[in-house]
């Protein structure tokens, strides 16, 4: 036991003496950085081939966001200057993801994408480190000179998607199993609530917060607990579809997301909002390649195909079916929009007044539910 | 012919070395086989995972940012385990020393770097301490079992400091996302060499010194040992094993209280949702693995550093899926444990009709 503050001792002297000792190394390092930059920049300059490497928040295998995103990533892949592209799974939020999006950078990728909005300050930070790369960070606010945003205006389907849950319902309790309190959920509660309302206004939505993207067993419990006090329509803001599955087991209909998963709720699937992530990808691996990239916020909907309703299951009407496509082509064109007054908030207090279409700034920091929502956001 | 497993008289210094590096050469063998199913050549992989973890200034750096809430945490739960008692409850005690830290960084207006980064420290300190107290009086006071209150209040500390981020501290610039606002310069620790590397892993590696003298050199030291290997005996000795209890459980949750602060104040610079990805948790193996010594635990956590960053490379490279990474990770520690079971025991074939 006498031994070990002598070892302590050393250990310390090691750690203070590394980085001595590492700060010739990087010397060295950045002396001899130029070099591989400079290749790469001729590699680049040759062939400008697009290596692309993606951050996941869950697994590959979860029929949902993640499951979404990897069908864009290989839709991308089609390019024939894309080279097979690298993605990492179940990516922790936060700090914790910094540390993986540098392991893309470092291994050469040249256009990296990080899918969910817990990697925000991360990729900004990873950027700030490696100014040949272009980042794409999508869902969050912050940008860089080569970091972009994009997202999708998932509220467009969503809406459709509550008109269909309206005309649909019987009991007019309609459940809602969501994510986590913040604007991209509350914005898809509230226009899926809208498009409820639209054509029944008697229907409430209740909404169960499960705080996980991705957890089968806590979606699958909060799906049970809305089918318990009655709901006869569900839907999901989750990566999983385990709400799909409850709705089957339970004979209730069920309106899916992300991906068409109507294999796991064959009988209760109605149609879902899907993501095609494929052709936006494809668009930024162009421009990275042709060298027109620039910094920007991509806010992409229905017009653009970034988002749109899965087919619909032979258990929706033909009536509905046409009332929603006719809605759906209105909202490509511009004429109709989810979010145009006269809105009301829980309270019955106006927060969209009459002829005003509530602007982009306001949508992305949606914090209030829509009237016709059962549910509180914790303030 | 039967199989016993019988206790060992003595344990020798070679079997309690080599025994763990055994078992983690078991382990990489029997992981080697789940490599080359997936058609990847385990030598190589393995070398990766060391490049990628040691090889570099970055990968060393990286492991060091991973080792330090580690030894923290590490540091807190062994110290209760040394007079048996199981403070299950770093995660929340992490938590709340990040909110306690967030608090003043946001709040308090100090302009001194120095007096920022020393009141952050002391009231993630207190948080910690204050939150593992609990536990430590309704023990000390009522026999309370602290595994189960330790255990329960980590759900309700992580579901405080969401209630907070999504509700009074959040960023009002922040389009109403659940984060608080980041913290200014003053309210940081220093990073290095470019890195993500910070201070606290120095402090850590303080920390550990002072609780290793504090333990082996001091009576209050003393006093818990004695107290862990024979209560009544402690009592009977004239030691107020009440109050003994109550202070060994703050210091434990005061120490992994730090790790929260290390976090916010080193790395993550605002308060928000996942500040710890389980460290608390991985805090009570590597404490087990570290046979509960300040030095083990340091080693300890370097080598989970290790292991956690090195094991991103196999994703990374391979493509081999996340489930795999775990599986490897999930082996390792399991073949450590079970070396430690052969420190203690020892198995012995006994000729048939023998007494067992």
């Amino acid at each position: 036991m006498k031994k070990a503050p002598l070892l302590l001792l050393l250990v310390l002297a090691l750690a203070f003496c590394l980085p001595g000792c590492s700060q010739q190394e990087k010397k060295e390092e950045t002396s001899s950085a130029p070099a591989p930059a400079e290749s790469k920049a001729q590699e680049q300059a040759e062939d400008k081939g697009i290596k692309a490497g993606f951050i996941y928040v869950g697994p590959v295998g979860d029929a949902g966001w993640t499951y979404a995103h990897d069908q864009g990533r290989q839709e991308m892949e089609i390019l024939s200057y894309v080279q097979p592209s690298t993605f990492i799974e179940t990516v922790p939020e936060g700090a914790e993801s910094a540390r993986v999006i540098n392991g893309l950078a470092l291994k050469g990728h040249n256009l990296i994408f990080t899918t969910s909005f817990g990697y925000m300050d991360a990729t900004i930070d990873v950027a700030k480190r490696n100014k040949d790369i272009v980042f794409m960070h999508c869902s969050g606010f912050k940008t860089a000179d080569n970091v972009g945003t994009y997202f999708g205006r998932m509220y467009e389907p969503r809406y459709l998607s509550g008109i269909v849950a309206g005309k649909m319902t019987k009991k007019n309790i309609i459940g809602y199993v969501a994510a986590f309190p913040i604007p991209e959920v509350i914005r898809g509660i509230n226009a899926f609530t809208l498009g409820v309302q639209s054509v029944n206004p008697q229907a409430e939505v209740k909404v169960v917060w499960t705080q996980t993207w991705f957890d089968p067993g806590v979606e699958r419990d909060a799906a049970d607990s809305l089918l318990d006090v009655g709901a006869d329509v569900l839907t999901m803001h989750q990566d999983a579809p385990a709400t799909m599955q409850a709705a089957e087991a339970r004979g209730a209909y069920v309106i899916g997301y992300n991906s068409d998963m109507r294999s796991f709720a064959p009988n209760a699937f109605l149609t879902a909002p899907i993501w095609n992530w494929g052709s936006l990808y494809t668009k930024l691996a162009e421009e990275v390649h042709n060298g027109t990239w620039k910094s920007e916020q991509i806010w992409w909907g229905m017009k653009e195909n970034l988002v749109e309703l899965a087919a619909f299951s032979s258990a929706v009407p033909a009536e509905v079916q046409a009332l929603v496509t006719e809605k759906g082509n209105a909202i490509k064109s511009g004429t109709l929009h989810p979010f145009a007054g006269p809105i009301k908030d829980q309270s019955g207090k106006i927060v969209i007044a009459a002829g005003q279409i509530a602007p982009d700034g306001d949508l992305l920091g949606m914090n209030y539910f829509v009237e016709g929502v059962q549910g509180t956001i914790s303030k | 012919m039967k199989l016993v497993i019988e206790r060992r008289e003595i344990s020798s210094a070679l079997l309690r070395f080599s025994a763990p590096i055994a078992s983690i050469g078991v382990a990489l063998f029997v992981a080697g086989f789940l490599l080359l199913a997936s058609g990847v050549s385990p030598l190589e992989a393995y070398k990766e995972i060391i490049i990628e973890s040691l090889g570099s200034i970055y990968g060393l750096s990286e492991t060091l940012v991973k080792t330090t809430p580690l030894i923290f945490a590490g540091l807190g739960v062994s110290l209760a385990f040394r007079m048996q008692i199981w403070n299950i409850g770093a995660e929340g005690q992490i938590y709340v020393g990040a909110m306690g830290a967030s608090w003043v960084a946001l709040f308090s207006g100090i302009q001194t770097h120095w007096i920022m980064l020393t009141a952050m420290f002391f009231a993630a300190f207190l948080c910690g301490g204050t939150w593992a107290g609990v536990a430590g009086f309704l023990r000390a006071r009522w026999k309370v079992n602290e595994v189960i209150v330790t255990l329960l209040m980590n759900y309700i500390a992580i579901l405080w400091v969401d209630y907070l981020i999504y509700g009074p501290w959040k960023d009002p610039k922040g389009f109403n996302f659940p984060l608080t606002a980041q913290f200014s310069d003053t309210a940081r620790l220093a990073e290095y060499f470019n890195t993500r590397m910070h201070s606290g892993f120095f402090l850590a590696l303080f920390c550990a010194l002072v609780l290793y003298l504090f333990i082996e050199r001091t009576v209050w030291g003393y006093e818990i040992k004695v107290i862990g290997s024979n209560q009544r005996a402690a009592k009977y000795a004239g030691m107020n094993t009440g109050m003994a209890i109550f202070f060994v459980l703050f210091l434990s949750g005061a120490i992994a209280g730090i790790a929260g602060f290390s976090e916010v104040a080193g790395l993550q610079h605002r308060l928000q949702h996942g500040i710890s990805p389980g460290y608390g948790y991985t805090a009570i193996i590597i404490a087990w693995l570290a046979k509960r010594s300040a030095i083990g635990v340091v080693i300890v956590s370097f080598l989970m550093g290790v292991l956690l960053v090195g094991g991103d490379s196999l994703q990374l490279l391979w493509q081999l899926p996340v489930a795999f990474v775990y599986a490897f990770q999930g082996l390792i520690l399991f073949f450590l444990l079970a070396s430690d079971f052969f420190i203690i025991y020892r198995l012995k074939f006994v000729k048939g009709g023998a007494h067992v």
